[in-house]
């Protein structure tokens, strides 16, 4: 069986807040399926792999979100990799850096990676704590539950759809949260977002490696009880 | 007419008015059994002369403390350091480390011609400003709660102005640490001290430039900008110190593990600045054994309990190191409180790996963050109610802890370690008699 190769993007400057967690639950989840994965750590002061299946982008401060824009645009191993059919799942900075433009140092328009057709902006207010939002029904997975740390603002064009609609929390900044476009996907959640949102994580797996045979019911167990808890603790 | 009396004297009388009636609030507070009053006393204080702080620092010789970690240890370690000049010396021991708290630490030791400060990271600008310091001590730099503190590089550059212009400060600063270095280069006046780094997820980039920094044990260079680690005249090695002469000393330190060392020999360059003989403050550090109840042991119905606390991935990193080894069970516990920052996706930069095929007990508010993590990693854990099902298994288990560093929880008898993030801490100190 061919491996599934998760790539990380560039760690050294996009990884702020347990972005590991997402690498770790897409491991555990496809391992649990039996689906072997290998995965890939590429810094900033390397080539980004042409040949893998998902690939994720985590958060990170102003200049290191620039800076990790500039190298992937002139790298061009994202583009390609995405031009055949591989996913990006981006959280935060990440998320905001795949789409046209967004607001860099100072909040001065910076040249984004262009794969979902958005464009983000500084906001008047950070916007910090839990939020909770309604998945597009087409999608299939259960309302997302997760921490948001960030103080931009998102206007999705017509070429991206919501990922959600928000319950709880600024998301986008317009009722809207996250975006996908094809198989790129990305969302204002940030550091670990699938750990409580496994069925975003099979989301992804599904895209990446086709239907999904079923697992032991406890193997996720813990990650139910602690969604529960958490929507429970937040929603009232 | 005492020393107290004559320093206070020279304060303005709005000045005076204002620590008197902070410190009667610091005593309500304190009967009330709201902590120790610092910071209440310090707010009503203030409020009263917004100057206060400038005035009370006036006049003394002043030693901010900040970092990501080790503030709380190292401000009690330099303390200690210094005690050979004989004289009074102010501190804020209870980690009241805001605007307040120093001002709260100052007034309540109006007579001590010396002030040690742990300063919270945030606030160094301004308590730079105010205080006018003989010396600022620059620990590391690390992700730490950032739903409510400032972005680490934007701190670092804060630090970095603050410091360029305070010229007549010398600043103590770790070289190992690339963000330190940055913020500590454009300083006047700079002890550079080898103090390792363990935790290196924030620094694989050039703090100046943002290119890959190039690594190599302890060194560390930017292959752009050029940008490298500075000389050192203090260094860490193994267990030893390393003074500006070139001899090296044990450091046969009380508290346990490398952060700690680095620790010592950060507050060694401080006595060094104040004329300490290095023997003679090395021989203070040695008798420090706990710090507001961390490294505490305490006895719990027959079982060796030792508590260690740490708030963020660093921390719990040099926290797992300090463990004695299995199969002494370990106590983790995570609260996610204001102090503790209310997001716990830090729990995913901590590699637990380690604790693979020991007894492992999970505990806290936010347990249940703990238990997936822990999952993902192959850790086999019992989730836990309170620190007394904990120790009911130390006692099952009956492992002694003693561990290389020097004694772990105990001698020979049943032990427990226990590592909490700082509102679970706090909750497990009060459950065994508010030990210090």
């Amino acid at each position: 069986v061919k491996s599934l190769r998760l790539v990380w993007v560039y760690p050294d400057l996009l990884s702020t807040y347990g972005d590991r967690g997402n690498v770790l639950v897409l491991e555990r989840r496809a391992r649990l399926r039996g689906l072997p994965v290998e995965i890939v750590e590429v810094n900033s002061d390397q080539r980004v792999p042409r040949d893998g299946d998902i690939y994720l982008m985590g958060g990170g401060e102003d200049l290191p979100q620039t800076l990790a824009t500039r190298r992937l645009l002139a790298d061009g191993g994202l583009h390609e990799a995405e031009g055949r059919g591989a996913v990006v799942f981006a959280v935060c900075a990440g998320y905001q850096m795949l789409g046209t433009e967004f607001g860099g140092v100072d909040g001065s328009p910076v040249q984004g990676l262009g794969l979902l057709d958005m464009r983000s902006g500084r906001g008047e207010r950070r916007a910090v704590g839990e939020i909770v939002a309604d998945v597009d029904p087409g999608l299939n997975v259960g309302r997302l539950t997760g921490f948001e740390n960030h103080q931009g603002i998102t206007r999705l064009g017509p070429g991206v759809r919501p990922l959600a609609r928000t319950e709880l929390g600024t998301g986008n900044g317009d009722g809207t949260e996250g975006a996908y476009q094809g198989r790129v996907l990305g969302t204002y959640l940030h550091g670990p977002a699938l750990v409580r949102n496994p069925g975003l994580a099979d989301l992804l797996l599904h895209w990446a490696a086709g239907p999904l045979p079923p697992f032991p019911a406890q193997a996720e167990e813990l990650a139910n009880a602690l969604r529960a808890e958490r929507l429970g603790a937040v929603l009232q | 007419m005492d020393d107290n009396t004559q320093h206070r004297t020279r304060l303005p009388m709005r000045a005076r008015l204002a620590t008197t009636v902070g410190g009667a609030a610091a005593t309500v507070s304190r009967l009330a059994g709201k902590g120790d009053g610092s910071v209440i006393g310090g707010r009503i204080s203030l409020r009263l002369a917004p100057d206060l702080l400038s005035q009370l620092a006036t006049g003394r010789q002043v030693v901010l403390v900040t970092g990501t970690n080790g503030k709380t240890t190292t401000t009690k370690l330099i303390t200690a350091a210094l005690a050979p000049l004989g004289g009074k010396i102010a501190s804020n021991i209870y980690g009241a480390n805001m605007e307040a708290g120093l001002t709260s630490a100052l007034s309540r030791t109006p007579d001590a011609p010396v002030a040690v400060l742990e300063t919270d990271e945030k606030y160094i600008p301004a308590m730079v400003k105010a205080t006018r310091p003989k010396v600022v001590v620059l620990l590391n730099l690390s992700r730490d709660q950032m739903d409510r503190a400032a972005e680490i590089w934007l701190l670092a550059r804060r630090w970095r102005d603050a410091l360029a212009a305070a010229p007549d400060c010398r600043v103590v600063a770790n070289a190992d640490d690339p963000l330190v270095a940055w913020s500590a280069g454009a300083a006047s006046k700079v002890t550079w001290v080898a103090a390792g780094q363990r935790w290196r997820e924030d620094s694989w980039c050039c703090p100046n430039c943002g290119a890959h920094l190039m690594r190599d044990g302890d060194d560390w260079a930017c292959k752009e900008c050029g940008g490298r680690r500075p000389p050192v005249s203090w260094l860490l090695y193994g267990e030893e110190v390393i003074d500006p002469s070139g001899r090296a000393t044990r450091l046969g330190l009380a508290l346990p593990g490398r952060a700690n060392r680095s620790n010592a020999v950060i507050a060694l360059a401080v006595a060094e600045a104040f004329g300490v003989h290095p023997s003679h403050a090395l021989a203070e550090l040695r008798k420090v054994t706990s710090v507001a109840g961390r490294y505490t042991q305490v006895r719990r119905r027959g079982c060796d309990v030792r508590l260690l606390l740490a708030k963020n991935p660093a921390g719990w990193l040099e926290a797992l190191d300090v463990m004695v080894p299995p199969p002494v069970p370990v106590l983790l516990a995570v609260n996610a409180q204001g102090p503790d920052g209310k997001d716990t996706s830090w729990l995913w930069d901590v590699d637990f790996r380690r604790l693979r095929g020991r007894p492992v007990l999970v505990g806290g508010e936010r347990r249940l963050d703990l238990a997936v993590r822990l999952e993902a990693d192959d850790v086999a854990f019992r989730l836990v109610n309170d620190i007394d099902e904990a120790v009911d298994v130390a006692l099952a288990t009956g492992a002694a802890g003693t561990g290389p560093d020097r004694a772990g929880p105990g001698g020979t008898g049943p032990s427990l370690e226990v590592l909490a993030n700082y509102t679970a801490f706090q909750q497990y100190r009060v459950a065994l008699g508010r030990v210090q």
